[in-house]
């Protein structure tokens, strides 16, 4: 009997393990995967150059169009998100700190927002543009995916505002501020590396995203100059140059992603450093 | 006075991006209902649900094919995560030391970050051709671009979604608990087995639920493995075509064919419904637990 309890817990931890070890697994094959497809057809031209004519037949060009087009959908959707998220989880945290029902009732709100896929939004924000007679362009894609990177920044920042102590608030207080003085002076300088942290989760969120942007933002080989042009985006420039019967089209997809994959990889590390430093900067009680 | 005028200012501008927020999700459900109304008027929504001829031109709207696949790539994917998530969780909230758990928190947060399409270029260089080669042995033929192959790519990609969960659930479980079940004799396995896992029991059925719910609505990544072929599949090694694919791949041409922009806006609707019933369920259940202790 007890070595049968035995065996059956070796067996199980063993089967634990091998659970933690699939998931590095996997990791580690997905980046591998696209390092080794994406590496050969990497090239300066790539990152230099928008598509020329023929490209799509495998002449000329590059994919800057593409890599611009993103950052500047996902600076300017991080940008929105922030203008509308951060006084969301300012006000949960300071305004309505007390009403802890009505809080939690938000949070819940949140959560449930941040489940919503993101074609949904897509395919709601195509409406809209439809509505209002807009084309598809920049500005589209952005308003879009800043509806869908709201509640992901919301949430992220409201983890961080919800550990300042309530002293510092008191404290701040006392000395006479208003509370939206307490928000932006104080809190804002407390929390700013972990606020900077839940933006870039936003942007790396923003990047990546294909499936909201479809409609949206149309396609384009120029670098757009205004909000109301279409723009090229990577995810899509992936998408599309994989589904292309050409060799070296599809190769360079594998390139595209590699680079896209780069991106969200520095955005990582950038976070993590960021967050190491986090504490230096605080008020400690 | 500045300052006082400056705080109405501010404060004002605090709720009203609330209202936004919480205002959204309602703006998102009246926009898909009223664009959805214009097909269900013409051909009831039951019909529409259950029969499976799909010929936009001809008018004929069968959205069967479309849910079948869905919810075959959704189960599959859950079947294949949940247990590996639920023992990865158990192993680092119970066994693992700390330099484990800060060597995984980065691997799990970098898994959460990769973008869907970059999945789906995995899932065409990796999970497509293995597919093809493993699908002799079950005796059919075909390109790999299956149902299986979109159901290994979403499991993959909920992973670091269903863990995190589990493993907020499992850390909510208060130490005294196991540590009384561990001074009575037990050993750290019966412990997990007895006590940790059937108070845990309503945590995993909801993280597994969010699983569900996330899987649902995946688009990108699963659209370019599983064939997009509009036909009920009959074994996971049939192409199929989910419904995010189904809005995916036809918005552009929609606008022309009357009524096929609603029916995509139908499915639309449909995605949106079924992923809010899983998560407020799960939800509630964790939001249960987490005030419970």
């Amino acid at each position: 009997m007890m070595k049968f309890k035995k065996t059956e817990e070796t067996f199980f931890k063993f089967l634990m393990l091998f659970s933690t070890f699939i998931i590095v697994a996997a990791l580690i094959v997905i980046i591998i995967s696209i390092l080794y497809k994406g590496l050969p057809s990497l090239s300066w031209e790539m990152v230099s150059q928008t598509p020329k004519g023929g490209y799509y037949f495998g002449k000329e060009g590059g994919v800057l169009n593409a890599i611009i087009g993103s950052i500047y959908l996902s600076a300017g959707a991080t940008f929105l998100a922030l203008l509308i998220g951060l006084p969301v989880s300012l006000l949960l945290n300071i305004y309505l700190i007390k009403q802890k029902r009505i809080v939690n009732t938000i949070r819940f709100f949140l959560d449930l927002l941040w489940g919503i896929p993101s074609i949904v939004y897509g395919a709601f924000g195509f409406t809209i543009m439809i509505y209002f007679g807009m084309k598809s362009s920049l500005l589209a894609g952005i308003i879009t995916v800043s509806l869908f990177i709201i509640p992901i920044m919301v949430r992220a920042m409201d983890e961080v505002l919800k550990n300042v102590p309530m002293g510092l608030m008191e404290a701040s207080f006392s000395l006479g501020s208003t509370k939206s003085e307490t928000s932006y002076k104080v809190f804002l300088k407390q929390c700013s590396t972990g606020l900077i942290t839940a933006i870039l989760l936003s942007f790396g969120r923003a990047i990546g995203d294909a499936a909201s942007v479809l409609f949206t933002t149309g396609y384009t080989d120029n670098i757009p100059t205004s909000l109301n042009q279409p723009t090229a985006t990577l995810p899509l420039s992936i998408f599309f140059q994989l589904s292309s019967p050409i060799s070296e089209v599809k190769s360079r997809a594998y390139a595209s992603a590699l680079i896209l994959t780069i991106i969200i990889l520095v955005i990582s590390v950038i976070t993590r450093i960021v967050s190491k430093k986090y504490d230096k900067h605080k008020i400690k009680f | 006075m500045f300052r006082r005028f400056k705080d109405k200012v501010s404060t004002a501008w605090m709720w009203i991006c609330l209202a936004i927020v919480i205002i959204l999700p309602f703006l998102i459900g009246a926009g898909l209902i009223i664009k959805s109304h214009t097909i269900i008027e013409k051909h009831s929504l039951w019909q529409l649900l259950t029969t499976s001829e799909w010929q936009p031109l001809q008018g004929k709207f069968g959205f069967l094919p479309f849910i079948i696949s869905s919810l075959w790539v959704t189960v599959i994917a859950v079947l294949l995560s949940g247990p590996v998530c639920l023992l990865t969780a158990i192993f680092l909230t119970q066994y693992a030391r700390s330099t484990i758990l800060k060597i995984m928190h980065p691997i799990i947060d970098i898994l959460a970050g990769i973008p869907s399409v970059i999945f789906g270029v995995w899932g065409i260089l990796i999970i497509v051709p293995f597919i093809a080669r493993i699908a002799p042995f079950f005796g059919t033929e075909g390109s790999g671009y299956t149902i299986i192959a979109g159901a290994v790519v979403l499991s993959v990609m909920i992973i670091p979604f269903i863990l995190n969960i589990l493993i907020e659930v499992f850390r909510s479980i208060p130490e005294e608990l196991t540590e009384a079940s561990l001074s009575l004799g037990a050993t750290r396995w019966e412990t997990i087995k007895y006590v940790l896992l059937r108070k845990a029991f309503p945590g995993i059925i909801s993280a597994i639920g969010l699983g569900v719910s996330r899987a649902f609505g995946e688009t990108i990544a699963v659209l370019m493995v599983v064939g997009n072929v509009i036909a009920i599949p009959r074994s996971i090694f049939d192409p199929g075509y989910p419904l995010p694919a189904l809005i995916a791949n036809n918005y552009g041409e929609m606008l022309s064919i009357p009524m096929y922009d609603s029916a995509l806006m139908l499915s639309a609707l449909i995605l949106f419904v079924v992923v809010l019933i899983f998560n407020l369920l799960s939800r509630i259940a964790i939001a249960r637990i987490e005030n419970g202790h």
